[in-house]
């Protein structure tokens, strides 16, 4: 073993060394028996890991399984509780990202964390000149790195450019040429692909495989791989601060990466197609907004569980914000109940009875510092105001009625919300919804972070709103998901509703192939 | 909530609040002790009543805009402004030898126009906070200036002076034996504390401070929020003005300057984050006094009004230090709040 | 229009810049001595100070905080420097003077920087505490008297000119060598700002902190320099005041901060951070001090001074404010 080691200390010469005939000991980075505890949690478990130059690996796993902490300790932002970690066949201890930085290993956090009022150039130099220990900053210095890097993925942004203008697809490029400029021998993008459209995310594959040809390692972390896989040599899979599963990349494919990740084996049923009520409840006509979606027209009944899809970039967010009045279309119409509804007003939406779980929890959805009681009460302060006193018995047995009704398990309702476990919180936060008796909902990414048991159980609690003569909209990259729970499902591109398929009639895989295709 | 639920399942001593109370008590008992004849006086008690409403109602319209993560920085511009129309309005109109209900339906229509100004300005804020934008901190430094601008300008930055008698009784009368400017601190702080805990809009403006994402998100109507918000707060430093000006007995642009600070310092005393999101009028009640007991107590001591600035910036610091800092984690990065989300670029 | 230069016209100095010219066009109209020699000089006389201070409050907002301390900073140090030049070296020369001045700045500018960037604390809390603990120190424990009676060699300096005379048409002007300490801040503080790599952590800082964090920017350190910093301007700002006003006034200055926040935020650095020019700066303190000394001059009474500075910060702010929230809305 030492010896190995050493051998791998030697400069590598990345380039002339194909990702697929490295030998076990020539490893950039090995991880062994690595275990992290926060405050009594086992984040991680004993977890071995290896990263060959010029090796793309998927490190797969839902919130909550450990891939997150290995990353940060693999960055030097943690430090394990036990285990070794060698880099570049050197044992650090105390690593800290300094060191992992100037080691060549490189975190494009899914945020990038630019700095939106520098120039393109600056953000790609800037790592470069801070390691390098410069005093003096030059303007030209900083433009020659990065025109070197861009020019070595073979891609042209402006220089000049405030880094604030420019689209998404090239922050996410800048954010590699920063890591590049650094000399970075191994990147870990995290979620790398939750920003980007079909195209720009072939765009970004072909850059991953010309770094891989150039020896750059790349990890993707990510719960949803489908996207990457083609890229990857390998796959490795936690769940539950344990590695659940190794091996090529061939061997994986969605529903087999959904089952390690998962632990369960059957899929949900499909609800099937919806055998109608008869009794229309939405109409969206020719909905449109510039830049985000286009000519969206669909309907649908009470009681029916409605699933749009599409990558990001799609417009699907656009118009799940659309409906309940957050994003401002600039014509068409929405039509609830035969009544049409503002566009552009949130609280007209909420008055027409439309409901909106964000996505973002942390962000959008909850209070996080106020209590559970609270973020389900605030739900329903119209209802229970007498000359704008709140009643307030009548407000804390309601609350505690749905987050009994929902399941949520706390020990003390008035504890702030942040206490609780994600679906836990997703629970609070459906729960302030349903209080209001909406006649549709919309659910953006209903159990994004949310772990595997409480996932079965969010999906229960969305069919159960079906069964009960709700609209449900559920908009989610999580095809398993949609499959299980919607009667129907759309799926849109470019902005566009360009399929509709009726429940049961379509396999996850088929799925997969139109939202990529 | 925490009206009904959650104080019964907090531990009572855990409550910023409850620390509050200690230090209100053991400052008292110190310069109870270390004076017990002059600081005890009945005369010194009630000089104490007439001096602090002044500034704690101040305090009160900060704490009302710090909940919402904002602050107002015009609230001595508001509350100088309103005292110089009033003041106007007494002495132009009126004059000094006016007496029974004439000057009483005078003073009448004097209060309602200094309120109809706080109001007036509070909205000026509003608008500039929620319709337009702009920064808190900024809005009211800019809009501060302007109000205490409006003021020189009328008055040529000189005093108003010249009231009918009536309008002493605002700020220097006592009914019961209680000062007229507690019982007006006491109104309003009861009135603040029910609007905070038992009315929706309470409930709304403290979960805005929370998270006004999440509170858009939730359908709240936050740009109506924000308008009550700084209406109020320009209204109870209206109020502040007008005992300002009874005290005084005249207006003038620049009184009080010293009372913003005093403002936030309360507020941060009482435990209010500046951040929003929390912020209870039993905390602020409590700084008050314990602020009042000091500053008697410095009084008694001679100490001068620079070496009390000199004090009260400090406490300011000292309070804000022990409020925020994870003493167990000092090397732990600091705890400055997380920026509005910086990828709001997804589509 | 293109976007380039719809890009320039709305950029907050070329409004400041139209607001100066229109200010000028009126003034000249209204009054044909306005634009002369004299009233040149004496408004650049008047832009010493205000700019210094300005400057440094810019590389603040640029930070991402806000200081609205550094008037006190300036007068205790003017102060204190005097006090000590007095009871111990009467005959102090002034480049020791200024030396003094200005550290007794940067040391009162690192009292804000442990706050700030050791404690983590609000900055507008914090220097709001600040300015009250240093008059109240300084009018307690320092002295509260005004002093006429300067060192021999701060009057001296005050009286060393770059150039004076009379024009042809009797127009009588003095540019004193405090310009030249202006325009020394001015270089030093383009070259930290834009060539050395501090500077760049500064806006790297207000751009995004959390960001600045992760790519391994020392975030105290970078916080504590720019207190420092500011508090060693504003120092030197103190110390000119005191010596071109020939006098040691502690009660100056204070009250002063609203300006040149004003001046700032017209020339377009943000509260959120990142964004400030020093042209910009220079174009809000030239107008801010036209409006302090030549508002009546267009017609409008020198009562209104505070109307006019508040309508201008509400203004500076107000205009970018709006246009982001509107652009915010336009993207969904």
């Amino acid at each position: 073993m030492s010896a190995a080691v050493h051998a791998a200390a030697l400069p590598l010469s990345p380039r002339t060394r194909p990702a697929m005939q490295v030998s076990e000991s020539s490893a950039f980075v090995e991880m062994t028996g690595v275990t992290k505890h926060y405050a009594g949690v086992t984040a991680l478990d004993g977890v071995d890991f290896t990263v060959h130059p010029g090796e793309a690996i998927c490190l797969a796993g839902e919130n909550g399984s450990g891939k997150s902490t290995l990353i940060k300790i693999l960055s030097g932002v943690e430090q394990a509780s036990e285990g070794e970690i060698r880099i570049g066949g050197e044992v650090m201890t105390g690593l800290s990202p300094r060191d992992a930085t100037a080691a060549g290993v490189l975190v494009i956090f899914q945020d990038f964390s630019l700095f939106p009022n520098l120039s393109v150039a600056e953000n790609i130099a800037f790592a470069n000149e801070l390691t390098e220990g410069r005093m003096i900053f030059s303007r030209r210095h900083a433009r020659a790195v990065a025109r070197r890097v861009l020019d070595r993925i073979g891609v042209d942004i402006p220089l000049n450019a405030r880094l604030e203008a420019l689209p998404v697809a090239h922050k996410q490029l800048v954010a590699i040429c920063r890591a590049l400029a650094c000399e970075a021998r191994l990147i870990i993008m995290d979620e790398p692909t939750t920003a980007l459209t079909g195209k720009e995310v072939a765009a970004l594959l072909d850059i991953i495989r010309l770094l891989k040809e150039q020896g750059v390692a790349v990890i993707f972390v990510s719960h949803k791989l489908a996207e990457v896989l083609a890229v990857s040599e390998r796959v490795v899979v936690l769940r539950n601060g344990k590695k659940v599963a190794e091996g090529d990349a061939t061997e994986f494919d969605a529903a087999s990466l959904t089952r390690h990740m998962t632990g369960r084996d059957v899929a949900e049923a499909s609800p099937g197609a919806f055998a109608g009520s008869g009794e229309t409840l939405l109409a969206v006509e020719n909905l449109q907004k510039d830049g985000s979606f286009r000519d969206i027209s669909f309907s649908m009944q009470t009681g029916e569980v409605l699933g749009i899809t599409g990558l990001l970039g799609s417009g699907r967010t656009s118009l799940a914000k659309a409906l309940f009045g957050l994003v401002t279309p600039e014509s068409g119409r929405i039509v609830v109940d035969g009544a049409e509804v503002p566009l552009g007003d949130p609280i007209a939406s909420a008055e027409a009875r439309i409901g909106y779980v964000p996505e973002d929890r942390l962000t959008e959805g909850l209070f996080l510092t106020q209590s559970i009681l609270r973020n389900v009460a605030v739900g329903r302060l119209a209802e229970h105001e007498r000359n704008g006193f709140l009643h307030m018995r009548g407000l804390v047995d309601e609350a505690s009625d749905w987050l009994k009704r929902l399941n949520v398990k706390t020990p003390a309702i008035t504890a702030p919300v942040q206490s609780l476990s994600g679906g836990n919180q997703q629970r609070v936060a459906l729960a302030r919804w349903m209080s209001r008796a909406p006649r549709l909902l919309i659910l953006n990414g209903p159990s994004v972070g949310v772990d595997v048991g409480s996932k079965a159980d969010i999906h229960d609690i969305i069919r159960d709103l079906g069964h009960q003569g709700l609209g449900v909209i559920v908009i989610s990259d999580d095809l398993p998901e949609l499959l299980a729970t919607c009667h129907r499902i759309l799926v849109m591109k470019g902005g566009a509703i360009t399929d509709e398929f009726a429940g049961g009639t379509i396999t996850e895989d088929a799925l997969s192939q139109k939202l990529a295709s | 909530m925490s009206g009904s639920g959650s104080r019964t399942e907090q531990s009572l001593t855990q409550a910023p609040e409850f620390r509050l109370a200690i230090i209100a008590v053991l400052v008292f008992a110190l310069m109870a002790v270390m004076s017990p004849d002059r600081f005890l006086s009945g005369q010194n008690l009630t000089s104490m009543a007439f001096q602090f409403p002044e500034f704690a109602i101040l305090a009160l319209a900060m704490t009302i805009t710090m909940t919402t993560g904002g602050i107002d920085l015009s609230v001595v511009g508001v509350a100088n402004l309103s005292a110089v129309i009033a003041a106007t309005i007494l002495t132009s109109l009126v004059g000094p030898e006016a007496a029974g209900a004439a000057a009483f339906m005078w003073l009448a229509v004097a209060l309602v126009a200094s309120l109809a100004v706080g109001a007036a300005a509070g909205f000026f804020n509003g608008i500039l906070v929620s319709r337009l934008g702009l920064p808190p901190i900024l809005a009211t430094l800019g809009s501060g200036l302007v109000f205490t601008g409006f003021a020189v300008a009328m008055t040529g930055g000189s005093a108003v002076m010249g009231f009918p008698d009536i309008v002493a009784v605002i700020g220097n009368a006592t009914i019961w034996e209680i000062p007229v400017p507690l019982i007006l601190f006491a109104i309003l702080a009861i009135a603040l504390h029910i609007l905070l805990t038992r009315t929706g809009f309470g409930l709304r403006v403290t979960m805005y401070g929370a998270n006004p994402l999440a509170a858009l998100y939730a359908g709240i109507d936050i740009d109506r929020i924000l308008l009550r918000v700084y209406v109020i707060a320009g209204m109870f430093s209206s109020v502040a003005g007008m005992v300002i000006m009874s005290r005084a007995n005249s207006a003038k642009a620049d009184y009080g300057s010293s009372y913003l600070l005093l403002a936030v310092l309360i507020a941060v005393l009482g435990g209010v984050n500046p951040y929003g999101g929390y912020g209870r009028v039993v905390g602020v009640v409590l700084a008050v006094l314990s602020m009042q007991f000091l500053s008697s107590g410095l009084n008694m001591l001679q100490v001068s009004n620079f070496a009390r600035e000199l004090i009260w910036g400090a406490l300011l610091l000292l309070v804000m230090v022990i409020n925020t800092t994870n003493w167990a984690g000092l090397s732990a990065r600091p705890t400055s709040r997380p920026r509005p989300a910086e990828r709001e670029d997804t589509t | 229009m293109t976007g380039r230069w719809k890009e320039v016209l709305t950029r907050n100095e070329t409004l400041v810049a139209l607001v100066i010219l229109l200010f000028c066009i009126v003034a000249s109209i209204s009054d044909p001595n306005f634009f002369t020699v004299t009233t040149l000089s004496d408004l650049l006389r008047a832009s010493i100070v205000l700019g210094i201070l300005a400057i440094g409050c810019m590389l603040v907002l640029i930070s991402g905080g806000i200081d609205v301390s550094f008037t006190a900073v300036a007068v205790s140090a003017m102060y204190m420097t005097t006090k000590l030049s007095l009871a111990v070296w009467p005959e102090m020369p002034w480049p020791l003077i200024f030396t003094l001045s200005i550290g007794f700045g940067a040391l009162l500018g690192a009292i804000n920087g442990v706050f700030i960037a050791i404690f983590g604390l609000p900055t507008l809390i914090v220097t709001l505490g600040t300015l009250s603990v240093f008059r109240g120190f300084l009018l307690t424990f320092v002295g509260s008297d005004r002093i006429s009676a300067l060192p021999p060699d701060m009057r001296e300096f005050s009286r060393m000119m770059i150039a004076r005379g009379t024009t042809e048409g009797g127009d009588f002007y003095a540019l004193p060598w405090s310009l030249a300490a202006l325009a020394i801040v001015i270089l030093l503080t383009a070259f930290i700002l834009h060539k050395t790599m501090l500077g760049r952590s500064i806006f790297a800082l207000g751009g995004s902190l959390e960001s600045a964090r992760r790519l391994g920017i020392d975030v105290r350190r970078t916080q504590f320099f720019v207190y420092v910093y500011v508090g060693a301007l504003a120092g030197l700002a103190g110390i000119l005041h005191g010596s071109m006003g020939r006098m040691a006034d502690p009660f100056s200055l204070v009250g002063l901060e609203l300006s040149v926040i004003a001046a700032v935020v017209l020339g377009g650095a943000r509260l959120i951070g990142g964004y400030g020019t020093i042209t910009g700066t220079l174009l809000g303190v030239a107008l801010i001090v036209l409006v302090q000394n030549s508002l009546i001059v267009i017609g409008i009474p020198s009562t209104w001074q505070s109307v006019t500075i508040g309508a201008l910060i509400l203004l500076g702010t107000g205009l970018p404010a709006y246009q982001a929230k509107r652009a915010a809305a336009r993207a969904g």
